[in-house]
C-alpha cells in the first residue's frame, strides 16, 4: 500500500509549480504563506519517508479495515447490462473515503510538530473523520460546518462532539460548505504556527489537491490488484465517482490517469437541473477563476462573485472543483455528467433493494449515471461507493414519504 | 504624472493616515461622500474596499460590510461609473483593495485600463502571491502606472521581506500580526516585528495595517513606520452613520491633532 510518490512526466499530474495545466496554484493571502511554503516543501519528503508509510499502512490496515472489498454487484449487473463492481469506501471506519486523507494529514501534523488540527465539513464525514484522527492521536480538533449543514446532517454533528471536537457553525455566505472552508482558512490565518489544516477534498491551494489525491490514491491501488484477481485485468473500461471537490474521484482515478484505455467518469450534482438555478455542477456552469486559493472552475457571476450552489447532498454542495478535475475536465480525460437531485434519490433506492445496500446521497450521484453509460455486456465498470447512507437517513425518510 | 502614492510619501513621511473603507457600503451611493468627508477631514490615502462574495483575509466586520454592499447593488462596473471624473473633487491617493477573483473576471488588462481611466493610484490584491505576479502581471500593472502594494506579516523572513519591497511600488502593507482584519492584537507584541522592519531600510514606505483603532495604536504604529491605516474601525463607526460628514469628522478628529 504504497503512496504514490513519482511524479514523473503524466499529463495529468500536478507540475512542479504546483498546477495541472492552467489550473492550480496557491493564491494566498501573505498571512497563509509561512503554512503553504512549509507544506510544499515538506510533503514529498515526509510522505515518500518509509517510517511514514509504515504508519500510514499500518493504520488503514487495522484501523480503518483496508483494504476496502471490490464487490461485484450481481443484480446492478444484470440490470444495467455490464459487469458492475463498487469499490465499498462505505465499509471504511467512519463510513467513507474521508478517512484515508485524514490518516494521512495527522501523521504529517505530527511530524510537522503541529497541536492543534481544523477542519471544514459539508455533509459531516471529512468532520467526523477528523475528528476520530484527532482523538486517535489526542490533538485538539476544531470542525467548521455551515449552519445549514448542521442542520442536515445532524447525527454527524452528534458524532464529532462525541469524539472530542468542537464544532463550529459557519454563519457567512451561503451557509454551506464553501463558507465553512473559508471560515477553516480564517481560523489557520489567526494560527499560524501550532495549527494544521486537514483540508478535507482535492482542492484548496498547492500542495493540498496532490497531497490528498495522493492520500487516496489507495483506493486505484486497491482497484488495480482486486480487478486482476477477479478478471485477469488491472483496467476496468470505465471508473464512475461523483466529485463534490473531487478527492474520492482523484483518489479512484489516480493510478489511471494515464491509461487511456480506461474511462474516467466525473458526476457533478445536477441539483434541480444544471439550468434550474440550483444546481452544483461545477463544470457546466462555471468558468475560470479563484476559490479557496486555487485556480480552476468555479460557479460565478459575471461580476466575479461566487455563486450559491444547490444539491440535495451536502458533500457535493461546493460552488468549485478541485484543480486536477478541471484541468480532466478541459482537456476531455475524464468526462462530466451531472445527476439531479431526483435521479441521485432513485439510484440510492435502486442500490438499497438490488444490492442491500443504502448508499450515501453523493454516492448515489456516480450510481445515478449508470443509466446514461452506452455499456456492452464485456464491459467492466468501477463504481466508487465512497460512502455509506446512515447519515443520509432523514433525507431518505422524508422522500420516502412523498 | 508621477503616481500620487508617491506624490503623497515624497512630502510627507510621518503619520500618513490611511483609511478604508468598503465601496458601496453603508449605502450604494455613499462612495463618493465617505471619500468626500475622507479628505475633507484630513485622510492623507483612501483605500477602497471592492466587495467580494468570500473575502478570506477579513474578520467579520468587514466580511458584513462587504456583504452588504454586494446587496445594495455593488460590482466592479457600478464601482468604475461611481468613480468616473471623481479626480474632479478628490486628490488624495486612492486605491482599491479587493481579491483576484473578481478583477481576474473582469479582465487583468481591462481592470487596469479602467483604473487609469478614472485615476485610481494603487491597487491591493491579497490573495495575488508575489510570483504569480512577477511571472504574469506585472507588465499590465506597470503599463498603466498603478502601484501593486504587498503584505508583509511579522513571520515572513528578511529574504522574502527584501524581495517583496524590491517588487512594490507605494508602499509596503505591514499586517501587524498575522490575522484576519479586525483582530484586537497588543501592539506590544509586535513592537520587536516594527523595530525588524525599521532596522531593514527598506525602499519603500512602511504603514502598518490591522488592529489600528485608535489615537493611541496609531500613534504607536506611527511611531514605527510612515503611518498607518484603519479599516475595521471606520467601519463600524459609519454603519449607523445618519450623517456621514459629521460621522467622519468626529473619527478623524479622535485620531489626528487638526
Ligand atoms: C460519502 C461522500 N462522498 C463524496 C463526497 C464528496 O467529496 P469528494 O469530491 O472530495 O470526494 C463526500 C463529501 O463530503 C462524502 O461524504
Amino acid at each position: 500500500m504504497d503512496i504514490a510518490i513519482n511524479t514523473g512526466n503524466s499529463r495529468y499530474q500536478v507540475d512542479k509549480n504546483g498546477y495541472y495545466g492552467r489550473f492550480g496554484g496557491a493564491y494566498i493571502p501573505e498571512m497563509l504563506y509561512p503554512n503553504v511554503a512549509e507544506l510544499q516543501s515538506r510533503y514529498l519528503e515526509v510522505l515518500s519517508d518509509p517510517g511514514f508509510q509504515q504508519e500510514f499502512e499500518d493504520l488503514l490496515r487495522d484501523y480503518v479495515g483496508r483494504p476496502s472489498p471490490l464487490y461485484f454487484a450481481k443484480r446492478l449487473s444484470e440490470k444495467y447490462k455490464a459487469k458492475i463492481y463498487l469499490k465499498r469506501e462505505d465499509l471504511n471506519h467512519t463510513g467513507a473515503h474521508k478517512v484515508n486523507n485524514t490518516i494521512g494529514q495527522i501523521l504529517l501534523a505530527k511530524r510537522l510538530g503541529k497541536h492543534r488540527i481544523i477542519a471544514e465539513t459539508g455533509a459531516g464525514q471529512h468532520g467526523v473523520a477528523t475528528a476520530t484522527v484527532c482523538a486517535l492521536m489526542g490533538m485538539e480538533c476544531v470542525v467548521y460546518m455551515g449552519s445549514i449543514d448542521i442542520e442536515r446532517q445532524a447525527p454527524n454533528v452528534a458524532r464529532m462532539k462525541m469524539l472530542g471536537a468542537t464544532v463550529v457553525p459557519a454563519t457567512s455566505g451561503s451557509k454551506t460548505l464553501k463558507d465553512a472552508t473559508n471560515e477553516a482558512i480564517r481560523d489557520w490565518i489567526n494560527n499560524p504556527v501550532d495549527t494544521h489544516y486537514i483540508l478535507g477534498t482535492a482542492a484548496g491551494p498547492h500542495p493540498y489537491p496532490d497531497m490528498v489525491a495522493r492520500f487516496q490514491s489507495v483506493i486505484s491501488e486497491e482497484i488495480k490488484k482486486q480487478l486482476l484477481e477477479k478478471t485477469g485485468s488491472e483496467d476496468p473500461n470505465y471508473v464512475v465517482a461523483c466529485i463534490g471537490g473531487g478527492s474520492n474521484a482523484a483518489g479512484a482515478y489516480f493510478h489511471y490517469l494515464d491509461r487511456e484505455n480506461v474511462k474516467l467518469v466525473a458526476v457533478e450534482a445536477g441539483g434541480k437541473g444544471v439550468h434550474s438555478g440550483f444546481s452544483a455542477a461545477t463544470t457546466q456552469l462555471g468558468t475560470i477563476g479563484i476559490i479557496h486559493a486555487s485556480k480552476t472552475l468555479l460557479m460565478q457571476t459575471n461580476d466575479g462573485q461566487i455563486v450559491e450552489p444547490h444539491s440535495i447532498s451536502a458533500g457535493l454542495d461546493y460552488p468549485g472543483i478541485g484543480p486536477m478535475h478541471a484541468h480532466l475536465y478541459e482537456s476531455g480525460r475524464a468526462q462530466f455528467l451531472s445527476a439531479t437531485d431526483e435521479e441521485a434519490l432513485a439510484a440510492a433506492y435502486e442500490l438499497s433493494l438490488l444490492e442491500g445496500i443504502i448508499p450515501a446521497m453523493e454516492s448515489a450521484h456516480a450510481l445515478a449515471k449508470l443509466k446514461d453509460l452506452t455499456l456492452q455486456p464485456e464491459d467492466v465498470v468501477v463504481v466508487c461507493l465512497s460512502g455509506r447512507g446512515d447519515k443520509d437517513l432523514d433525507t431518505y425518510i422524508r422522500h420516502m414519504n412523498k | 504624472m508621477q503616481n500620487r502614492i508617491d506624490q503623497l510619501f515624497a512630502k510627507k513621511q510621518h503619520g500618513v493616515l490611511n483609511i478604508y473603507c468598503t465601496a458601496g457600503f453603508p449605502q450604494l451611493n455613499d462612495t463618493l461622500p465617505v471619500m468626500t468627508a475622507l479628505q475633507q477631514h484630513g485622510a492623507d490615502l483612501i483605500e477602497l474596499g471592492m466587495p467580494f462574495s468570500d473575502p478570506l483575509a477579513d474578520g467579520p466586520v468587514i466580511q458584513d460590510s462587504s456583504t452588504k454592499a454586494l446587496q445594495n447593488g455593488m460590482s466592479l462596473h457600478k464601482l468604475f461609473e461611481q468613480l468616473s471624473g471623481f479626480r474632479d473633487r478628490i486628490q488624495v491617493p486612492v486605491i482599491l483593495m479587493g481579491y483576484f477573483n473578481p478583477v481576474l473576471t473582469y479582465g487583468v488588462e481591462a481592470f487596469c485600463a479602467k483604473c487609469a481611466e478614472v485615476g485610481v493610484d494603487g491597487i491591493i490584491v491579497p490573495d495575488l502571491p508575489m510570483a504569480e505576479y512577477e511571472n504574469e502581471y506585472r507588465p499590465v500593472f506597470e503599463k498603466y502606472n498603478l502601484h501593486l502594494i504587498f503584505l508583509v506579516t511579522p513571520e515572513t523572513s528578511e529574504e522574502r521581506i527584501r524581495k517583496i519591497d524590491s517588487l512594490s511600488k507605494g508602499f509596503l502593507y505591514a499586517v501587524s500580526s498575522s490575522s484576519t482584519t479586525g483582530k484586537d492584537k497588543d501592539m506590544g507584541d509586535q513592537q520587536a516585528y516594527f523595530e525588524r522592519l525599521k532596522k531593514l531600510q527598506l525602499s519603500n514606505p512602511v504603514l502598518i495595517g490591522f488592529g489600528i483603532k485608535d489615537k493611541a495604536t496609531f500613534e504607536a504604529a506611527s511611531a514605527h513606520a510612515n503611518g498607518a491605516i484603519i479599516g475595521t474601525a471606520f467601519i463600524k463607526a459609519i454603519e449607523h452613520s445618519q450623517n456621514i460628514d459629521e460621522t467622519v469628522k468626529t473619527f478623524i478628529s479622535g485620531i489626528i491633532q487638526q
